[in-house]
């Protein structure tokens, strides 16, 4: 009912690359992926055939099983992984390895433990800037730790942190050298859902105000209704009667709830009930889970 | 709190307790062989004469173990004056200790310089590491004191011959650790470095020397350890200057209390040299 694409159909996999079943249009999408393919094994691809666009500004959830290759579709638009086929375009440009146009927030915080609040934020902004002086330097990374709220834990090692409080550090160091886009690899997966709940909200709020094109992998379906404007929903790769079938974007799914939605608020907007049941069945039943 | 200091309390009693007993135990062991010496009731030259004879040695030997107030003079003797210098023979302790650390600062030195940098590079790249690991594998292994003969031979100077045993003993715990480290740092902190654009130095330097920095800290403090034991010996062999050359030296003289003061000595430097590097390792050590 909300699908962009109808469900894909189980096609084998040697005429997958080259079946133009979906062209995306070269002209407007400020990211473009179009027909990427992973493959460990030669013949059993990870995922195929994926492709799909973000505009600018807008905030895409991509959810599926462990295994499906969400990961490896973050890594690959961060430019830490190549893809086995297909490419990655960034406002008309491809992508080939890492940029600083394209801010991570990674599972694992990855925050330099050897370092302070301060210093980790100010290793991303001396590596935008080289030029800034010290001071300049100085004042946008108070500006993006007083975003997150942790101007009071400024000074203190990641250590000191708690799980929620690294995580809102990571986020600020991605935010602090201004990227184009945004890439979340699951974010608050490790996190307690009350500390998830704030966090998502900090989150939504910031992104909003800054305009920011984000992308973001999930597990969690009402993170995804929350946050998203659309949800991609992944299948994973499946032996069938037919042969093995790679894993890819089965749906696009796009949230028809009103943008100024809240965590507190969701549950009772019209339509909320019929989308989450509609993502949780294809979890359940569609998406085949290892 | 209050029971770690008690605890702390109660350790340093029962160590001055031990100290004591060992003190005590060598009191009374000398004093018995002493009175028993006495009880023989031989004059001086007849003890000289059986020395000169060869009789009586086992006598003579137990004898010949100093007596706590003998060691205490030459301990006193040594601390006060430790700077003299009566030619080649007859130096004071913090001469010949000077001698000692200075081998060993070199030689250690020269060993950081080498393993440090090359333990980076084969930690980084899974092809060198391989390539050199038979090498490590064989070479690590080999006593350091096998090396002498052949140095000794090349280089044909024993001074330097000892500073190169130093060097070949430190260099094999710092390149496995830095190797080790540098290749253990963990992917997140280098894909971090890359999404920032951060250039292969400043990720070196700002990234990878910190992360190793804990493991790389620990082979220097191995080294370090081995160094200090491998001088000892190998100023043995080469003599001329060093604590090593005084110990073979007063043994020579059959000074048992000098002997038994450069053991406590050597003992007390390399503490000191382990504390350093305890220090050091804790200043770089960080917490997940």
């Amino acid at each position: 009912m909300w699908s962009e694409v109808p469900s894909r159909v189980a096609t084998p996999v040697a005429i997958a690359p080259t079946s133009p079943q979906r062209k995306v249009s070269p002209v407007d999408g400020f990211l473009r992926i179009e027909q990427l393919s992973k493959a460990y094994q030669f013949d059993k691809p990870v995922f195929a055939d994926v492709s799909f666009t973000l505009e600018r500004g807008e905030f895409v959830c991509i959810i599926g099983h462990s295994g499906c290759g969400k990961t490896t579709i973050l890594n690959v638009l961060a430019g830490l992984d190549t893809a086995s086929s297909g490419h990655v375009f960034m406002d008309g440009r491809e992508v080939a390895g890492p940029s600083l146009e394209r801010g991570v927030v990674f599972q694992g915080h990855a925050l330099m433990p050897w370092l302070t609040v301060r210093q980790n934020i100010a290793f991303a902004v001396k590596s935008r800037w080289p030029e800034w002086p010290a001071a300049q330097i100085n004042v946008q990374v108070e500006k993006f730790v007083a975003m997150v709220g942790l101007s009071h834990a400024i000074d203190k090692k990641p250590s000191q942190l708690s799980g929620g409080m690294k995580q809102r550090v990571g986020i600020a160091r991605a935010f602090s050298i201004q990227p184009k886009m945004l890439l979340l690899d699951e974010p608050f997966g490790a996190l307690d859902a009350l500390t998830r709940g704030t966090i998502q909200d900090e989150l939504m709020t910031i992104v909003r105000q800054t305009q920011q094109t984000v992308f973001m992998i999930t597990h969690d379906v009402d993170e995804a209704i929350l946050l998203a404007d659309r949800i991609l929903l992944m299948s994973n790769g499946s032996e069938t009667a037919t042969g093995y079938v790679p894993g890819g974007i089965a749906e696009v799914v796009v949230n028809p709830l009103p943008r100024e939605r809240t965590r507190a608020g969701l549950h009772h907007l019209d339509g909320y009930y019929e989308l989450r049941n509609h993502i949780v069945d294809f979890l359940v039943t569609r998406a085949v889970a290892h | 709190m209050n029971s770690a200091r008690s605890l702390q309390l109660k350790a340093a009693l029962l160590s001055v307790l031990i100290l004591l007993l060992v003190l005590g135990i060598w009191y009374i062991a000398t004093a018995s062989s002493g009175a028993a010496g006495a009880a023989a009731g031989l004059t001086a030259e007849q003890i000289e004469y059986a020395k000169m004879m060869g009789k009586e040695v086992g006598a003579a030997k137990s004898s010949g173990f100093p007596t706590l107030g003998q060691m205490g003079s030459t301990v006193w003797g040594h601390l006060a004056n430790p700077f003299y210098d009566n030619g080649p023979n007859d130096k004071g302790i913090a001469i010949q200790l000077a001698h000692s650390l200075g081998r060993v600062g070199l030689g250690f030195g020269l060993a950081c310089l080498v393993a440090i940098p090359l333990g980076f590079i084969i930690g980084m790249s899974p092809l060198l590491r391989r390539a050199f690991d038979p090498f490590i594998q064989v070479l690590k292994p080999i006593s350091p004191l096998a090396w002498m003969p052949l140095a000794l031979y090349t280089i044909k100077d024993s001074s330097v011959s000892g500073i190169f045993v130093i060097f070949i003993c430190s260099v094999w715990p710092m390149l496995v650790n830095t190797a080790f480290g540098v290749a253990a740092v963990k992917r997140d902190w280098l894909n971090v470095a890359s999404t920032l654009e951060v250039n292969p130095l400043r990720k070196a330097f700002l990234v990878i020397l910190p992360a190793a920095a804990p493991t790389i800290l620990t082979g220097m403090r191995i080294s370090m350890g081995i160094a200090w034991l491998v001088i000892v010996a190998a100023e043995m062999l080469v003599g001329g200057t060093g604590i090593g050359y005084f110990v073979w030296n007063e043994w020579n003289n059959l000074s048992l209390t000098n002997v038994i003061f450069a053991i406590l000595v050597i003992g007390v430097v390399g503490m000191l040299l382990d504390l350093a590097f305890g220090q050091l390792q804790k200043a770089v050590t960080y917490v997940e």
